[in-house]
């Protein structure tokens, strides 16, 4: 750890003559920003030295007594008895943990925001099985008080991503939980690609054979999924051959078709909604035939039967810790999924799915462990915090800016009251970029504007 | 002669376990009783019931002896609310009794009627330390949710301990949406129905009917309209449980436990007054529902405080057939936030019997208790601990279900 000093020194010189422009993350004028670009801005915050904390880094690595510098939004450095820089707030986290800040790969705040009511039900358009052309961002609700609570519990990264229903659902987006963001843009996580989500299984066949239209069945999903990567290959192929020849008209634009290509191109990241094994190396054979990646299967109750062959494939799995048995592609799932695909060398990722879970996601990961030396796998804190950390981050496109603690990156960091794989351990402090987000305890209005002026909540909670 | 023979079997399977007599000894004793938690205790089981709960008890001969190490000793937790029983996958299409469809019938759906022991949610539940659950339907067509039981975790024959021990009320939001969408429309409609169950059968047998409730409806609710049963009040909001308090107030025989109570806290100290127990998630701090806008993490915490009685179960909405073994988490989380570990523990185990009436025989390590114990690898509410023996009514339950035997067939770790 103490070699990080120079490297971090280095990065903390560089950081802080960003940080005379005033702290924008994008220093590029208004006008000049590309439709729907992100305007995320980190807020203010003074240079800060955590001392004396048990740090779990998200890369696999538990390191006791150890300090944290974070200044101009990055961290700077990690080590032991680092000297505090001018004007730093001293933290000391004695007999407390320091992790990075949670990302949870699958969350549906903002686009299933609460209330939940008819008219806010935004996370499916499920007019038709391809709606690839939609973008989540655009039902996102800024206002979620969703968003406050997931602060609350170490969330500093989420991905927000249209529902189920459809085979193609459309376009995931990465944010920022800003509280008392106006715009989703403000909560758009700089620089962070979109993704595709997609749908394998019992929701679309559903849906839609329920409508006798197709997909009625797993085989009319599958056979959904091809022609539409078909057509967007020839899509791809008709823009690339205008871009190089630049003669006559270029195709029409098509948003569903430029969501796939963007898959195809590598832009756009697939997450891919797929609980059963054999339907996973299904989508496989098919991400062969069409050459595109697959970033991680979310809800991937059986990824522990096919562990091997996602390890191969290096596709993450985004699994619930023991949820089950509430449909049949849910009916096997088992309390040591996520250990086992860790075991077997493959990316094993923790997600919620819920605006309850996203919470306590610590929790999930601590039940996750307990179950995987139970079973008899030799899994050490700091490698279960990968499930939080480095492995969403890598899934998400994002790992070289968050998702770990060292020197350089976002300086997202929980400070936890206690080992935070215990039932009682609370974040009492969560930063983002820097900055202290939340604090437990501190007496604040909401900052949703729904939740403002609801007199019960004034008293404070 | 093939009869007795039978007989002499059942006998058989019996006898031996009645006989039974087992000492756990030298454990971390949470005994829910003013006894208190009992370092290095012993506890003693004969024929299924608690004999003895002490410091040093002598183990009678044969008696077979549990080494605890120290660990915890526990009553089994009593899951408050779930539809264990009631299917083997609840979505999918796959048949599912706990959802009671159409107008036949609602207040007269009895989910003992229902209840499959062998449904593999049991194992995977009892495993992780629960010994009994209330089980009710998920709905109805109407405010009334039908009759529910209380089930033991033993995956037996006889597993039902009780039926018809409460009638489910919905007296929220999903009341109103069940009663011409209104809560205006509710209330009269609940207190003609209350009056169509009391006069039963006169009313059905002159021909004159209900005014509201069916025969079969009407016949089920007449103990529960005269104060024999418990109503089981699905209510999140402060306006509702005050509403409630009222209607107790002036019909003082009805019995009612409070399932939901999000906003519980506003009106804490009217429900101490009224000693109306409830039910709550200690999750619940969304504003998912209007009904539940100023829901918030420490409402058991506040409760306790005022002396409401309490007991920790899924919202609501939540309340599912596979994840009963979670209220351990919750309770562990309601510590988190502010409620004393001996209360939150209680409020899993002592708490439900309670309120469901068998707090006599359930939810306590005490002499004459069901031998309901369960000993753990660390604290119970935390998420990482887990049961290393489990006993119900004195028999010690296997720690396999489904699951386990899909996580051997799978394990890295080579065991098979």
């Amino acid at each position: 750890m103490r070699t990080f000093a120079i490297a971090a020194l280095a990065a903390s010189a560089a950081l802080s003559a960003c940080s005379t422009t005033g702290g924008r993350e994008e220093e590029a004028d208004a006008s000049d920003r590309a439709p729907y670009a992100s305007t995320y801005a980190p807020r203010a915050s003074t240079p800060t030295l955590i001392q004396n904390a048990t740090v779990l880094d998200g890369a696999g690595g538990e390191f006791t007594d150890t300090d944290l510098l974070m200044r101009d939004g990055r961290i700077v450095q990690i080590g032991q008895n680092l000297s505090a820089v001018a004007d730093a707030t001293i933290v000391d986290a004695s007999g407390r943990f320091v992790t990075p800040g949670i990302i949870d790969v699958h969350s549906h705040l903002g686009v299933y925001p609460t209330p939940g009511i008819d008219a806010t039900s935004d996370g499916n358009e499920a007019t038709q099985p391809n709606t690839a052309e939609v973008w989540a961002e655009h039902s996102v609700w800024p206002q979620d008080p969703g968003f406050e609570r997931a602060v609350a519990g170490g969330i500093t990264t989420l991905h927000i991503l249209p529902g189920s229903a459809n085979l193609f659902g459309g376009r995931g987006v990465t944010l920022r939980p800003v509280l008392g963001a106006r715009t989703v843009e403000e909560m758009k996580f700089p620089g962070a690609p979109q993704s595709l989500k997609m749908a394998c299984g019992e929701n679309p066949s559903r849906v839609y054979g329920g409508r006798t239209s197709s997909p009625a069945t797993g085989m009319g999903n599958v056979a959904g999924y091809r022609q539409a990567f078909a057509e967007a290959a020839e899509y791809n192929r008709r823009v690339q051959a205008h871009a190089e020849s630049g003669e006559g008209d270029p195709p029409d634009r098509n948003l569903e078709m430029e969501t796939l290509a963007g898959v195809l191109n590598g832009d756009i990241l697939l997450q891919w909604h797929c609980y059963r094994s054999d339907e996973m190396a299904t989508a496989i054979e098919i991400s062969h035939e069409f050459d595109f990646e697959i970033a991680a299967f979310h809800h991937a109750v059986e990824s522990y039967k096919i562990a091997d062959l996602l390890a191969r494939e290096g596709i993450c799995s985004a699994m619930w810790a023991d949820w089950w048995g509430f449909k049949i592609e849910a009916y096997d799932g088992i309390r040591e999924n996520i250990p086992f695909v860790h075991a077997a060398g493959a990316c094993a990722i923790v997600h919620s799915d819920s605006g309850v879970g996203i919470q306590r996601l610590n929790q999930e990961a601590a039940k996750a462990l307990a179950d995987a030396r139970r079973a008899g796998l030799n899994i050490s804190r700091g490698e279960a915090w990968t499930w939080l950390g480095r492995n969403p981050a890598r899934a998400l496109g994002i790992e070289d800016e968050t998702g770990t603690l060292a020197p350089g990156m976002r300086a997202d960091v929980v400070i936890w009251s206690r080992d935070p794989f215990s039932s009682y351990a609370v974040a009492d402090a969560v930063y983002m970029d820097g900055a202290l987000v939340h604090e437990r305890g501190r007496r604040q209005p909401p900052y949703s504007d729904f939740e403002l002026g609801q007199s019960y909540r004034e008293g404070g909670q | 002669m093939r009869i007795l023979a039978a007989l002499a079997f059942a006998l058989a399977l019996v006898a031996p376990a009645a006989a039974q007599t087992t000492l756990i000894r030298d454990g971390r004793v949470v005994t829910n009783t003013g006894a208190g938690v009992i370092e290095n205790g012993d506890v003693l089981i004969v024929n299924g019931r608690i004999a003895a709960v002490g410091a040093t008890l002598t183990a009678p001969s044969g008696a077979r002896v549990i080494e605890a190490q120290g660990r915890y000793v526990t009553p089994g937790a009593f899951a408050a609310m779930s539809e264990l029983g009631l299917n083997e996958i609840s979505g999918s299409g796959a048949p599912d009794d706990a959802s009671v469809e159409g107008e036949l019938v609602s207040a007269a759906a009895d989910v003992a009627r229902a209840f499959n022991p062998a449904v593999s949610a049991v194992a995977v539940t009892r495993m992780e330390g629960v010994t009994r659950a209330a089980i009710a339907p998920s709905g109805t067509a109407t405010m009334f949710g039908g009759r529910g039981a209380l089930v033991a975790m033993d995956g037996g024959p006889d597993s039902i301990f009780r039926e018809r021990a409460f009638m489910v009320l919905e007296l929220g939001e999903t009341g109103a949406e069940r009663t011409g969408s209104s809560r205006a429309a509710m209330w009269p409609v609940l207190e003609a129905a209350l009056r169509d169950a009391r006069e039963y059968p006169g009313r059905y047998r002159s021909g004159q009917g209900g005014a509201v409730l069916n025969e079969l409806d009407a016949q089920a609710l007449q103990p529960f309209a005269n104060g024999q049963g418990l109503f089981l009040v699905r209510m999140e909001s402060a306006a509702d449980i005050r509403r409630l308090i009222r209607f107790k107030r002036d019909n003082p025989q009805l019995r009612f436990v409070i399932h939901g109570g999000a906003e519980a806290w506003q009106v804490a100290d009217e429900l101490a007054r009224s000693q109306i127990p409830v039910l709550l998630d200690p999750l619940s701090n969304l504003p998912d529902r209007f009904e539940r806008l100023s829901a918030r993490l420490d409402n058991a915490a506040l409760l306790h405080r005022a002396g409401v009685p309490i007991g920790i179960a899924p919202a609501p909405g939540t309340v599912d057939a596979h994840q009963a073994r979670l209220v351990l988490q919750l309770a562990g989380n309601a510590v988190a936030n502010g409620l004393p570990w001996d209360a939150a523990f209680a409020a899993v185990t002592r708490g439900p019997a309670d309120a469901f009436g068998v707090g006599d025989r359930l939810g306590r390590l005490e002499r004459g208790y069901a031998a309901d114990v369960v000993i753990w690898d660390g604290d119970p509410l935390e998420v990482m601990a887990a049961p290393t023996t489990v006993l119900i009514a004195g028999q010690e339950q296997p720690l396999s279900s489904r699951q386990t035997r899909l996580r051997d067939r799978y394990n890295p770790a080579g065991r098979r």
